[in-house]
């Protein structure tokens, strides 16, 4: 090509720019949200986590598509249409495979992401919406996990929709009128599958999308935290009025996502091909028998992600005859996270700057997360009985209370063990 | 002198919209926008109906009929009703002797909750006949239906006395579907409606009729 042909091309392109962007804002918006976005320049692995949501959420919607082609939302056809993805369609088992492991790692991620948000004070003003808004993001994945989870018509999908739509049921007064409205009928059944399928594939991924743009516009309204949890924007380049530790999100953090998304995959297409089922915890055991209304499994626990919760929910006695109080423990448990803006009194906002106090606290919190969640996924007996002195309770029933106890303190005590902690000073600039 | 003042109103105005409110307009803007949300919920009704039991879910609830011959002492069998399980249960004179012995350990041992069930059942077995309780198999905490560990001991540990176990959330009931004290499952297991056609002919979902 000569330098003629060359200069005339792009002039063309030019020209075709320019008549995009009389009529739509797209180099604006290009620059402002990725060229000209300037993102702190100590970013870390922890900060992999976000795109890498936005990755799955893309992977699980592109997946779902394909199975909806050959799936039946029919009480007498989904079992065996789940089956016959993995048998008879071609690479149906992939698809299958890809969307059943998506689910789990969207947790991963998403945990990981709320984690970092933790530890760095991400939370904190003036980023509470950004925060609120991935809250409820966090709650609608759940539910759309729970909707889909019901979708196989497996035995664990049909017991675990039993047991989480009776959670209603335990609201004072309106409550068995709700849950019967929510399934539809007397039991979980047919008319349940359906909605749920409408739910699962239509309803919730569109608010799903529509909150993951809300939590981007206010992100990049403010601008993203860092791991020293200084605000970038109070220092600029006298000239250009850009942050002196911001850097472009386009090439530079692009770039090193891709190194995220890299090494996302392995691990993803890993559990994949090897175990897709992973032990039991991404694809239970129980979800290989067709639902039988009349017979529920030996053992049920929910799928890994909701096992912290499930805990909370068993942990807690019925009080003067009701169920309710472990249904509200266990809502409080997961809304809990959306107070965080407000209950942290810290003059600072990473863990780096924070004392003993904080720390310990946040390390008791991830052992009663983990502990919960382990005890979420075994019988109440694992451990045995105390003996008579104990009046012969369940040994984990005990361990779960207490960390349901940790677990509610860490967010109860948070104004007061923020504001005793003995802080560092916080530099200026970051620090790499 | 007249168009000073036009000045000064334009000026006001322009200044600040609030200081001259029309209250007709203002008034007319409410009463459009409460009639438009009326609208709204009026035509919410019908899409959040539409989720209620269909008529045809309502139809389904017709009473059955179970051979209970079949049932040997010390075992159960699982009927469908209202696509929920029914347990019938035959207990050995061993099994009912035990009902008695355990008041202490039970949340509600006399069955004081009365909706949990009929009249006619509200007696030490829960049942109609000594030895054959007829329960729903559905636990009252979150719905799971329980495992039959109807005999003692056995994997549930020495102080078994025989009943069911929820696998779901650990309540542990009597073979008269009562509760055990310390389980999440706030009351007694439900005993549906049912009468007995003929010795070996059991009705569920139609109540016996008391005696006058």
């Amino acid at each position: 090509m000569t330098d003629k042909n060359k200069s005339a091309l792009s002039s063309a392109l030019n020209d075709g720019l320019n008549w995009v962007d009389a009529r739509f804002p797209l180099t604006s918006n290009v620059k402002a949200h990725l060229t000209e976005y300037y993102a702190p320049k100590n970013f870390n692995f922890w900060y992999f986590f976000g795109s890498l949501a936005l990755l799955v959420l893309v992977l699980q919607i592109l997946t779902g598509i394909f199975l909806t082609m050959h799936y039946k939302p029919d009480a007498d056809l989904a079992f065996g249409s789940v089956e016959y993805i993995m048998r008879d369609v071609p690479w149906g088992w992939l698809i299958r495979y890809m969307h059943s492991t998506g689910a789990s790692m969207f947790f991963v991620v998403v945990y990981l992401h709320m984690f970092r948000g933790i530890i760095y004070g991400s939370y904190r003003n003036p980023r509470e919406l950004i925060w609120l808004f991935g809250v409820a993001i966090f709650l609608v994945l759940m539910g759309e996990a729970f909707f889909g989870y019901l979708l196989p018509w497996g035995q664990m999908s049909y017991w675990g929709a039993q047991v989480i739509v009776n959670l209603f049921s335990a609201i004072p007064f309106i409550g068995p009128d709700v849950s019967e409205w929510l399934r539809g009928d007397y039991l979980v059944s047919d008319a349940t599958l359906n909605r749920f399928f409408a739910f699962h594939v239509i309803a919730l991924p569109f608010v799903l999308v529509g909150l993951v743009v809300a939590h981007l516009i206010a992100l990049h309204e403010v601008g993203s935290n860092n791991p020293d949890g200084v605000e970038i924007k109070k220092l600029r380049d006298k000239k250009t009025g850009f942050p002196l530790d911001g850097i472009p999100f386009h090439p530079y953090y692009t770039v090193k996502d891709l190194v995220g998304v890299s090494m996302f995959l392995i691990v993803f297409s890993a559990i994949i091909f090897f175990a897709p089922e992973m032990g039991g915890y991404f694809l239970e055991a129980n979800n290989f028998v067709p639902a039988d209304p009349l017979k529920t499994p030996a053992h049920i626990a929910p799928v890994w992600y909701f096992t912290p919760y499930y805990s909370i929910l068993r942990a807690v006695p019925p009080i003067l005859n009701s169920q309710f109080p472990g249904v509200a423990a266990m809502g409080l448990s997961v809304v809990a996270f959306a107070l965080l803006p407000w209950l942290d009194k810290s003059p600072v906002k990473s863990i780096r700057y924070r004392g003993t106090l904080y720390k310990q606290w946040l390390v008791a919190f991830v052992i009663s997360f983990l502990v919960l969640g382990y005890l979420g996924t075994v019988p109440s007996n694992v451990w045995g009985q105390f003996g008579a002195w104990m009046g012969g309770a369940d040994r984990a029933t005990v361990v779960a209370r207490i960390f349901t106890v940790v677990y509610f303190l860490f967010f109860a005590l948070m104004p007061w063990y923020t504001k005793k902690d003995k802080t560092k000073p916080v530099p200026e600039r970051v620090t790499g | 002198m007249s168009d000073n003042q036009n000045d000064n109103q334009q000026a006001d105005s322009q200044s600040c919209g609030c200081s001259q409110v029309d209250q007709e307009k203002r008034n007319f803007l409410i009463a459009t926008s409460a009639v438009g949300a009326l609208g709204c919920a009026a035509v919410a009704v019908p899409f959040v109906k539409s989720m209620t039991p269909s008529e045809r879910a309502k139809a389904a609830g017709a009473p059955v009929e179970v051979d209970i011959s079949k049932i040997e002492p010390g075992t159960m069998m699982t009927a469908e009703w209202r696509g929920k399980p029914v347990w019938i249960i035959n207990r050995t004179e061993e099994m009912t002797a035990e009902l008695a012995q355990h008041d202490g350990q039970l949340s509600d041992p006399a069955s004081e909750v009365t909706s949990q069930q009929p009249a006619y059942c509200k007696n030490e077995g829960r049942s109609i006949k000594p030895n054959l309780a007829v329960i729903v198999g559905i636990c009252t905490h979150l719905g799971c239906s329980p495992s039959g560990k109807l005999q003692k001991g056995g994997d549930m540990g020495d102080g078994w006395t025989g009943g069911f176990f929820c696998p779901c959330h650990g309540s542990k009931f009597d073979l008269a579907g009562r509760v055990f004290k310390g389980s999440p499952a706030p009351i007694n297991l439900v005993v549906p409606p049912h009468k007995y056609l003929s010795e070996n002919l059991l009705l569920i979902g139609v109540d016996t009729e008391e005696k006058a």
